[in-house]
């Protein structure tokens, strides 16, 4: 077979058979241009056949003066794949809410095509623009070009991770914050935290506008910090009208829907009890003309989520239940400060946030980092004895 | 498996380009893996942190965390950088001759 005929990958098309669009596909058009990508297929097919993936765990390569950003990743049959045998990622910080010029897009193509394997993965969990398959002696040139041209690399390793958000109020009503400032001032903020690992493990902070949670950080961020509203929904009843004019099923769609049960629909007037509302999103997100978010805004604080890798997965518990819009920021980064105070001296090896909480309890993590329990931290405060007295209290 | 050559002295290493061989190390070695890593002159500072991490590591079988180097070292972290600017993991850690440290990401 001549040298630049692609090997046959039976395994691996048989997933480009189905009806979506198949990274095989893809990956088989950059290895049109680039032997990495082709060997890149082959390794993958190897590996389908053994059924045993063929990278090796870990790697430990970097930029000068940066601990994160780079991950490495070597192949355990590199004679056989040498195009593939280092094939390390860079992380690359995106700016906030992902909006690019499509001039920046085709300049991070470029540097990518001239140094690396020229694939990417836009965006990774993390949020980061990921480029995928550099060789070691390409990363130094290529940290160079991509700091020339304005960006720079992410959080990995036991770092703050590249901090994300939702796209806010550059295109959502909903949002209680300024999401984007928030999330480029943290990262501004913690440089040294992001590229100098200090810590015991990851550290990922998202936000979201409101409880829509685009960016799920409720179920993934170690500090969430998502937009809410402290006073009443905000009602326009020719609009609750309208939508049921025009056929919406009010008391079975909306009101029956709701988890707070605190919404009533007579047939010809909806009254929201707001006392009892959870601020869900439900009824706004389905009668986006008639109600929307009150004019109290700011955000409610979470922490400890998790995805499942070294323990099993965890959501967030509520930290602070409602700061003011002004004040996010600045309490934020208080609380960042104490809690990672809490974890550097408490905290063991690949030991989460919310991981340390669950060994330590609650109570003891609130008492280490100066809160006050309060119901709101509860999920069913009246009937879940959470925090009652510290010992010293039952003397 | 890959070779590091210094001054005519040749290691074995990982594809990382980590000591094979942790016993081996000595001071020379710490010298010429030094020059691997962007350390042009190994001073007491550099000595400092090199002599804590192999004192750690022949009691304990392991790197230490990173918040512990600072601690017992007296550098910040920053500090740490400007000594190593591959960093104290990768850097400091292989001239002072440690298998590499493990699943950090
Ligand atoms: C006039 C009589 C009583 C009144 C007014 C009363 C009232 C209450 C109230 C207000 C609560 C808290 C409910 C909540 O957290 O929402 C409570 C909890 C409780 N009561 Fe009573 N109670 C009475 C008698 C009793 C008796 C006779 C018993 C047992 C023999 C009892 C056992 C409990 C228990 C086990 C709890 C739950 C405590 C927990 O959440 O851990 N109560 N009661
Ligand atoms: C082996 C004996 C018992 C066990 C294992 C037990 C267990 C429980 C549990 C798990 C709860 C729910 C607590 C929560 O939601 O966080 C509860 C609630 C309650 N128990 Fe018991 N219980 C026992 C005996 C009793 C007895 C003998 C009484 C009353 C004479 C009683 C009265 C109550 C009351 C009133 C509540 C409701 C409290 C509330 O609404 O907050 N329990 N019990
Ligand atoms: S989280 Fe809320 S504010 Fe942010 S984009 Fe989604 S709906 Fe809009
Ligand atoms: S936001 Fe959710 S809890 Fe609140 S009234 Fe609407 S549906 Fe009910």
């Amino acid at each position: 077979m001549p040298e630049d005929q692609p090997k046959p990958t039976p395994l691996l098309d048989e997933l480009e058979t189905g009806p979506w669009p198949s990274f095989v596909t893809e990956i088989k058009r950059a290895a049109e241009n680039n032997p990495a990508s082709a060997d890149l297929l082959g390794l993958l097919e190897r590996s389908y056949q053994d059924r045993k993936g063929h990278w090796k765990h870990g790697g430990i390569v970097g930029v000068r003066g940066y601990g994160s950003g780079v991950i490495g990743r070597y192949n355990d049959i590199p004679d056989e794949f040498p195009n593939v045998a280092q094939f390390h990622t860079l992380r690359v910080n995106h700016p906030s809410g992902w909006f690019y010029t499509s001039d920046a897009l085709r300049t991070l193509a470029d540097i990518w095509e001239r140094h690396g394997s020229g694939l990417t993965n836009l965006h990774g969990a993390t949020g980061d623009i990921i480029l995928l398959g550099a060789r070691t002696d390409q990363l130094e040139a290529t940290f160079q070009d991509l700091t020339a041209a304005g960006f720079d690399l992410g959080g990995s390793g036991s770092a703050m991770r590249t901090p994300s958000c939702c796209v806010g109020q550059a295109r959502c009503e909903w949002a209680c914050f300024d999401t984007m400032k928030f999330c480029n001032n943290l990262t501004q903020a913690y440089q040294d935290e992001m590229h100098r690992p200090p810590f015991p493990y990851k550290f990922k902070v998202k936000a979201s506008g409101c409880p829509n949670d685009c960016v799920a950080a409720i179920a993934r961020a170690d500090l969430s910090i998502i937009g809410i509203w402290k006073d009443d929904i905000r009602q326009d009843d020719a609009a609750v009208a309208e939508y049921a004019a025009a056929g919406l099923d009010i008391a079975r769609d909306v009101c029956a829907r709701c988890p707070g049960q605190c919404m009533e629909w007579t047939g010809a007037h909806l009254t929201i009890d707001n006392r009892d509302c959870k601020r869900c999103m439900h009824c706004i997100n389905v009668m986006p003309k008639a109600l929307r978010p009150g004019v109290e805004r700011g955000a409610a604080i979470l922490i400890g989520a998790k995805a499942p890798i070294v323990q099993g997965a965890l959501l967030s518990s509520v930290l602070v239940p409602f700061v003011p819009e002004a004040e996010i920021e600045a309490t934020v980064r208080e609380l960042l400060a104490r809690i990672w105070e809490f974890w550097d001296e408490y905290g063991k090896n690949r030991e989460r946030i919310g991981e340390l909480i669950q060994r330590v309890g609650m109570a003891a993590f609130l008492d280490g980092i100066g809160l006050e329990p309060r119901p709101e931290m509860v999920a069913f405060p009246r009937d879940n004895p959470f925090v009652f007295f510290q010992k010293e209290d039952t003397k | 498996m890959p070779k590091y050559e210094h001054d005519g002295r040749i290691y074995e290493v990982d594809e990382d380009g980590f000591l094979q061989e942790p016993d081996l190390w000595n001071e020379t070695v710490a010298r010429d893996f030094a020059a691997s890593e962007d350390v042009p002159e190994m001073t007491d500072a550099h000595w400092v942190v090199v002599n804590y991490l192999r004192n750690y590591y022949l009691q304990f079988g392991i790197a230490p965390m990173v918040r512990k180097v600072v601690k017992e070292t007296g550098f910040k972290l920053t500090q740490i950088y400007e000594l190593f600017p591959s960093g104290p993991a990768k850097g400091a850690c292989k001239v002072a001759g440690l298998p590499k440290p493990t699943g950090c990401v």
